[in-house]
């Protein structure tokens, strides 16, 4: 077999080499970080005092400037006390991997800084809900109007222009409305979410299902299909993969909305606790959590992709696993319920 | 009459017809009407004013008729097909459908189109059950006449596959089965072969012919391909371009049932011949011999190819 280059224009890669490609896109940030962290030469702005010596103002497990710890050994030194030892050290908001790693799994099992407060897994599960709500609330509506506005000029003229102003306001500018609306509790963080999602939905929607192919409503409008069957049986199937897919990125959008909406009224869920462990100063909590809701997002968009791509077996040429699959159990299913006829015969 | 003594040189003339195909036309003529186009013109605005696509198109269709629409590219074959489809409207003339007017798209007027336009998310079974759907039949009957089509067709096999993992050919077979299915009183077929090589082309013009002799079908087809025009046809209306106009309506004297092995027959070839005069006629102004383009060699002595 020739050994395929690299880098070729337009060509796909192969199964082994996306894989690969795949996992170093991840382990390339993640090593910049371990040699930051780890290689003592690497930046290093500050040195945490070990040993204070002489310097009155030190105290050991301080972290100093390592210019004024040098400045120090040297005043201390020429005064002939006992020079401050240390190491040199990030600042406090660069934590090392595995300091963040443990907190991974530590940030669950700590109890709550203050009784009532949530925990970890309380907090997150508040903000899926958020979430969840605020994205179903949108689509509930947006999914249909955008479907109109893409089936219809009509619809579209009325609705476009104003959604199109409206889009260009910044959700949390409606912050303190949506708290005077809404109270201070789940509601109105819901609410934020749906304004940041619901008009850019609308036009996502319309933009997908405007670009259904007219030979298709053409040839089943002369197969009889009139106003309702063409928006129903040729415009909706026609998109729904599409808009299967800007559901996907939709909801993504959902959750940089998520942050900025749990700030409204009662700080809470996983930015309460961002929040709090902030100015706890732990910042290896911070990174677990917002590294939690990236792997929150990533897995929900890849199952999402995969059963998008089953679903959707028609626009694939290979016969779909999956259904396959399905074929074959629910046929299996069916030759148990209703055995064949010889073996009756046996029986 | 004093026949040519070389065939081959100067061929009979297209008008002339052997007596079973004279008959086959009388008969033909007898027929009803199925399809009558009157006096239709189609005009469109654009920049520099208006531009007339089609002007004063009048023919008629008897009922299973096979007519094919013929003209060189711009004689707004195309258009005159989707007006009477209903997908275009015209600025002026009507057209009868077994007598009453017709506007707009209906299922009594099947179309077939060149990009196939099968519904994708459909499986070729529900593609042809389409139609009969949108007319409000119930699944189980819808599927049991879907099912028959299929076989007309010869698809039984793929009936569960998805379009996109079918060749060109069988993409056009489904849609015409799906047309079929709805039993159009005239099937708009819109240059349905072109997309397809040579070889399934050939194949499905046959295949054409045997669903067109087996079903109480009227046929409206067009195409930009002369063969393929004397071949299938009973009738050819000749288009000419700018404006779109009849130049003639021409019937072809070949008998059927037609194969390939007449495309050489001399009746084929003057009809063939007639159509090539009408299509490309001779340019009165002779062309000024090519001047040779200002090409330097840029190979080397001795490796000529010719």
């Amino acid at each position: 077999m020739p050994r395929h280059l690299w880098f070729t224009v337009l060509r796909p890669l192969s199964s082994r080499r996306r894989a690969l490609l795949g996992v170093g896109s991840f382990l390339i940030p993640l090593a910049v970080w371990c040699a930051v962290s780890y290689l003592p030469f690497l930046w290093k702005p500050l040195v945490r005092v070990a040993e204070p010596g002489d310097v009155s103002w030190f105290r050991a497990g301080m972290l100093v400037d390592r210019h004024e710890f040098a400045k120090e050994a040297k005043r201390v030194a020429a005064e002939g006390g006992v020079r401050p030892e240390g190491t040199r050290a990030n600042p406090i908001y660069l934590p090392a991997p595995h300091e963040v790693a443990r907190a991974l799994y530590t940030a669950f099992t700590t109890r709550p800084v203050l009784r009532g407060d949530a925990w970890l897994h309380e907090s997150l599960w508040l903000s899926i809900k958020t979430i969840f709500l605020g994205f179903m609330f949108s689509s509930a509506v947006g999914v249909p109007l955008g479907i109109l506005c893409g089936a219809y000029a009509a619809a579209a003229r009325l609705t476009e222009p104003v959604v199109d102003f409206i889009r260009y306001m910044p959700a949390p500018a409606f912050g303190a409305l949506m708290v005077a609306v809404f109270g201070i509790h789940l509601e109105p963080k819901i609410a934020i979410i749906v304004i940041g999602t619901f008009f850019q939905q609308v036009l996502v929607v319309s933009n997908t299902v405007r670009r259904v192919d007219p030979c298709l409503l053409e040839a089943a409008q002369t197969l009889g299909a009139r106003r309702r069957h063409l928006l129903l049986r040729v415009i909706v199937p026609n998109s729904l993969p599409e808009l299967y897919n800007d559901q996907r990125i939709l909801l993504g959008w959902a959750w940089t909305y998520l942050i900025v909406a749990e700030v409204v009224g009662v700080s809470s869920g996983i930015t309460f606790f961002i929040n709090q462990q902030a100015k706890y100063r732990n910042f290896d909590n911070v990174y677990a959590a917002i590294i939690i809701i990236g792997i929150i997002g990533l897995t929900t968009d890849q199952v999402l992709g995969f059963f998008g791509q089953r679903i959707f077996g028609w626009r694939s040429l290979k016969p779909s696993r999956f259904r396959t699959l399905m074929t074959r159990l629910f046929a299996d299913r069916y030759t148990v319920l209703f055995p064949d006829e010889p073996e009756e015969a046996k029986a | 009459m004093n026949a040519p003594p070389d065939t081959a040189a100067s061929p009979p003339d297209y008008r002339v017809q052997s007596r079973a195909v004279a008959e086959r036309f009388r008969k033909l003529k007898e027929r009803p009407v199925v399809l009558d186009v009157e006096r239709l013109s189609r005009s469109f605005e654009s920049e520099g004013g208006p531009v007339t696509a089609l002007s004063d198109i009048s023919f008629q269709v008897h009922r299973r008729e096979f007519i094919c629409v013929i003209g060189p590219s711009g004689c707004g074959k195309s258009t005159l097909i989707r007006i009477i489809a209903g997908l275009d409207h015209p600025s002026t003339g009507r057209m009868l459908l077994d007598g009453r007017e017709i506007s707009g798209p209906s299922a009594d007027r099947g179309m077939v189109f060149q990009g196939y336009t099968l519904f994708p998310w459909l499986t070729v079974k529900r593609n042809v059950m389409f139609g009969l759907e949108m007319r409000g039949m119930d699944k189980v009957q819808a599927e049991r006449e879907a099912l028959q089509w299929i076989d007309l067709v010869g698809l039984s096999r793929f009936c569960d596959a998805y379009p996109i993992q079918l060749s060109g050919g069988m993409k056009q077979r489904t849609a015409i089965a799906r047309a079929l299915a709805n039993h159009p009183r005239i099937l708009l077929m819109d240059e349905p072969f072109g997309a397809l090589d040579a070889q399934t082309r050939a194949h499905m013009q046959a295949h054409l012919m045997e669903i067109w002799r087996n079903v109480d079908i009227t046929v409206l087809f067009i195409t930009h391909d002369l063969d393929e025009a004397v071949l299938l046809a009973d009738r050819i209306v000749v288009l000419k371009a700018h404006p779109g106009e009849v130049q003639e309506i021409i019937e072809v004297p070949v008998a059927r049932p037609r194969t390939p092995a007449q495309l050489m027959t001399p009746e084929f070839l003057a009809t063939k011949a007639r159509l090539e005069e009408l299509i490309h006629p001779r340019v009165e102004t002779p062309v000024t011999p090519a001047e040779p383009l200002p090409i330097i060699r840029l190979t080397q002595v001795g490796d000529e190819v010719e």
